[in-house]
């Protein structure tokens, strides 16, 4: 008995399919046209950073440093080493345990190969803290067409995660994800640039993280309300599209654009909004002001309070899965050293960034505001109608870039 | 949802890389000449001016929200060689 | 079980038709690409005159009986800027048999130029070509872009981009054509 199958594909199966196929195809058109005229490898640079993130009881900071080079006409290579050193506790933290500290180590090695005008990149980064490692690879591929007027870039990542806790030795969890990326850049006019760029991302086993708890009320509790672990799907699958576009004004400086939309299977829905504008003071200084928004609709799962345990199948009261926006206001300096463009260094510049962000949360409840004073009870909100929780937190980069 | 043909895909597939194939001949002529991106190639029109401190400002976004994805950025620029 | 059957039947099969078409898609914009980059100019080398940085103005047709290489350029392409120590070199070597570079510098601002060549001196005549004028002339596809003309007053050698180890190809042309 022989039956003839009618393939179907259903859209986000389509998209990666699709990607995939386009990949190939590049790969092969691009070897094809080998007499076709060639485009640049990332320019050579080293930059050392000082990243600092203070805000919602945490404070983050450490270093980044990022050192590339030519090898030749064809092979850029890179390297990246950036460490996070974190104490305080967010409030998802401080209210179920106490404030930690802890280190998180990222390396990061890739090698770019230029042929003709295809742009291969592979990058392999690794990430290192006590309670949690994860091993990503990425390989991208970039062709300039159209008089290089249109770039078109594809990319795959894949992760690998592996999820403890600190204190139960036996606790351990795997996670992995597939990225799919595929963007355009076009030059409109000589002072003009758009960008589209769509993202599928799917991940699967341990989603949560396993600190995080819910809660539920219980009367027979002090607070009137009890916490268990948070319990997800094990599968997730998201599509993000942004356009992007820069604009040059005559008096060199420029203004750019982002908008951004996303949603996923787990029911969230965001979107954000970025304005920038960049300012130049002579050969030597640039000044960049923007503002982002970004506001997101709760994931299907999550709720602040639940009303017994294990209410539902899949419970969450992560922040970052509720309803809420933010608004960040930035400012950027930059001055520029010009040496001499026969000298081995090209110049070098020193930068400063800065941004101020406000999270405001729709259905994320501050339970923090009622655990004051033992037996005061002037004050302390009802069970669920806690102080809606709003935070803001203070970015900072401070780094010393050179061009060789 | 409508489940979409593997012909129709394959199709679009075809349309696409010709279009982007043609593309890499020299037959097109841009209407962005390569001797007119001075602006371009500024850096200020760069969508990636500093890798180190944007990789880090999305990281600070992305691990405090919900959405991921739909970062990247490439072209533009001299258009050199 | 589900058993998928290559029934291949040429006159019917539409996966057949298809996949003939991809295999002549690829192979038209194979040969298509190949033949229109096969048209290298060739011909006599447009004539213009242009101003130059040392004041003045600089005409190709009097270079007739000098072998010419005019290199577009501009202070915002990186290749372009690597290449003009190279280009400096072989001026050198060849100034005294015949042989002069016109460098045409297509910058909006020519005094970025200037800066460039305050780190980067040349003993070759640098000219303006403000309006773009010469660079439509010559129909430029890449930046930079080299032309190398013999003592005729024809193109002989068309050469896109900037790579290291392009300036050989050059040095190869030049010894050449100043031979004929």
């Amino acid at each position: 008995m022989v039956v003839i199958k009618q393939k179907t594909i259903t859209p986000s199966g389509t998209v990666r399919k699709l990607i995939i196929r386009l990949i190939i195809a590049c790969i092969i058109v691009g070897l094809f046209v080998w007499q076709a005229f060639a485009a640049v490898l990332p320019q050579d640079r080293s930059d050392a950073m000082y990243h600092s993130y203070q805000g919602g009881g945490m404070s983050i900071d450490g270093p980044s440093i990022l050192l590339r080079k030519k090898i030749g006409n064809h092979v850029s290579v890179s390297a990246n080493y950036y460490v996070d050193t974190i104490s305080g506790a967010s409030i998802d933290v401080l209210a179920t345990a106490s404030p930690y500290a802890e280190e998180r180590t990222e390396n990061s090695v890739g090698v770019d190969f230029l042929h003709n005008k295809t742009l291969m990149s592979l990058n392999y980064t690794t990430s290192s803290e006590n309670d949690f490692e994860a091993q990503s690879i990425h390989f991208g591929v970039s062709q300039d067409f159209f008089g290089d007027l249109t770039t078109l870039s594809l990319g795959y990542s894949k992760g690998n995660d592996e999820v403890g806790k600190t204190g139960d030795e036996s606790f351990l969890e795997l996670a992995e994800r597939q990225n799919y990326q595929l963007g355009v850049t076009q030059v409109i006019t000589k002072n003009m640039i758009l960008g589209l760029s769509v993202e599928n991302i799917s991940d699967q086993g341990y989603l949560n993280n396993p600190y995080r708890s819910v809660r539920f009320i219980d009367a027979s509790s002090a607070r009137g309300y009890r916490f268990e672990t948070e319990v997800y799907p094990n599968t997730r699958r998201s599509n993000a599209a942004s356009i992007t576009a820069n604009y040059y004004l005559p008096y060199r400086a420029s203004v750019y654009g982002e908008a951004k939309v996303f949603s996923d299977s787990w029911g969230i829905q965001a979107n954000t909004y970025k304005l920038g504008y960049i300012h130049t003071f002579g050969d030597d200084w640039i000044v960049e002001m923007r503002a982002r928004h970004y506001q997101q609709d709760k994931a299907d799962f999550y709720q602040d309070l639940y009303t017994r345990s294990a209410e539902f199948n899949f419970r969450a009261r992560d922040k970052e899965m509720s309803t809420f926006n933010n608004l960040s206001l930035g400012l950027s300096l930059t001055y520029e050293f010009q040496f001499s463009a026969a000298n081995f260094f090209k110049k070098s510049t020193i930068n400063l960034d800065f941004d101020h962000v406000n999270y405001n949360y729709d259905d994320f409840r501050n339970v923090l505001v009622n655990s004051t004073l033992e037996g005061d009870t002037s004050g302390i909100a009802p069970v669920g109608e806690e102080p809606l929780y709003q935070f803001s937190a203070n970015i900072t980069r401070f780094y010393v870039s050179i061009f060789y | 949802m409508k489940a979409i043909k593997s012909t129709h895909l394959r199709l679009l597939l075809v349309i696409m890389v010709s279009g982007f194939a043609s593309g890499c001949s020299s037959t097109f002529e841009p209407w962005v000449k390569p001797y007119e991106r001075d602006n371009l190639a500024d850096p200020i029109m760069s969508m990636n001016r500093n890798p180190v401190s944007l990789a880090y400002t999305h990281h600070a976004y992305q691990a405090r929200e919900g959405a991921r994805g739909a970062e990247g950025g490439a072209g533009g620029g001299c258009g050199c060689n | 079980m589900l058993l998928y059957v290559k029934d291949f039947d040429p006159k019917t099969s539409a996966k057949f038709y298809s996949r003939l078409g991809l295999a002549v898609v690829f192979i038209s914009l194979f040969l298509t690409s190949m033949n229109s980059l096969a048209a290298n100019a060739k011909g006599p080398a447009p004539d213009f005159t242009l101003a130059s940085k040392d004041g003045g103005n600089v005409r190709l047709q009097e270079q007739l009986g000098n072998v010419v290489l005019i290199n577009f350029w501009a202070s915002w392409c990186g290749p372009c800027r690597e290449e003009l120590p190279y280009l400096e070199t072989l001026q050198q070597e060849y100034a005294d048999l015949g042989f002069t570079i016109l460098a045409v510098n297509v910058d909006e601002n020519p005094s970025k130029a200037d800066i460039l060549l305050n780190d980067i001196p040349v003993s070759f005549p640098v000219l303006f070509d403000v309006n773009d004028d010469v660079s439509k002339l010559y129909k430029v596809k890449a930046m930079p872009t080299t032309v190398i003309v013999d003592r005729d007053g024809n193109q002989r050698l068309l050469h896109h981009g900037y790579k290291s180890g392009d300036e050989v190809k050059y040095k190869q042309a030049v010894k050449a054509l100043l031979r004929e």
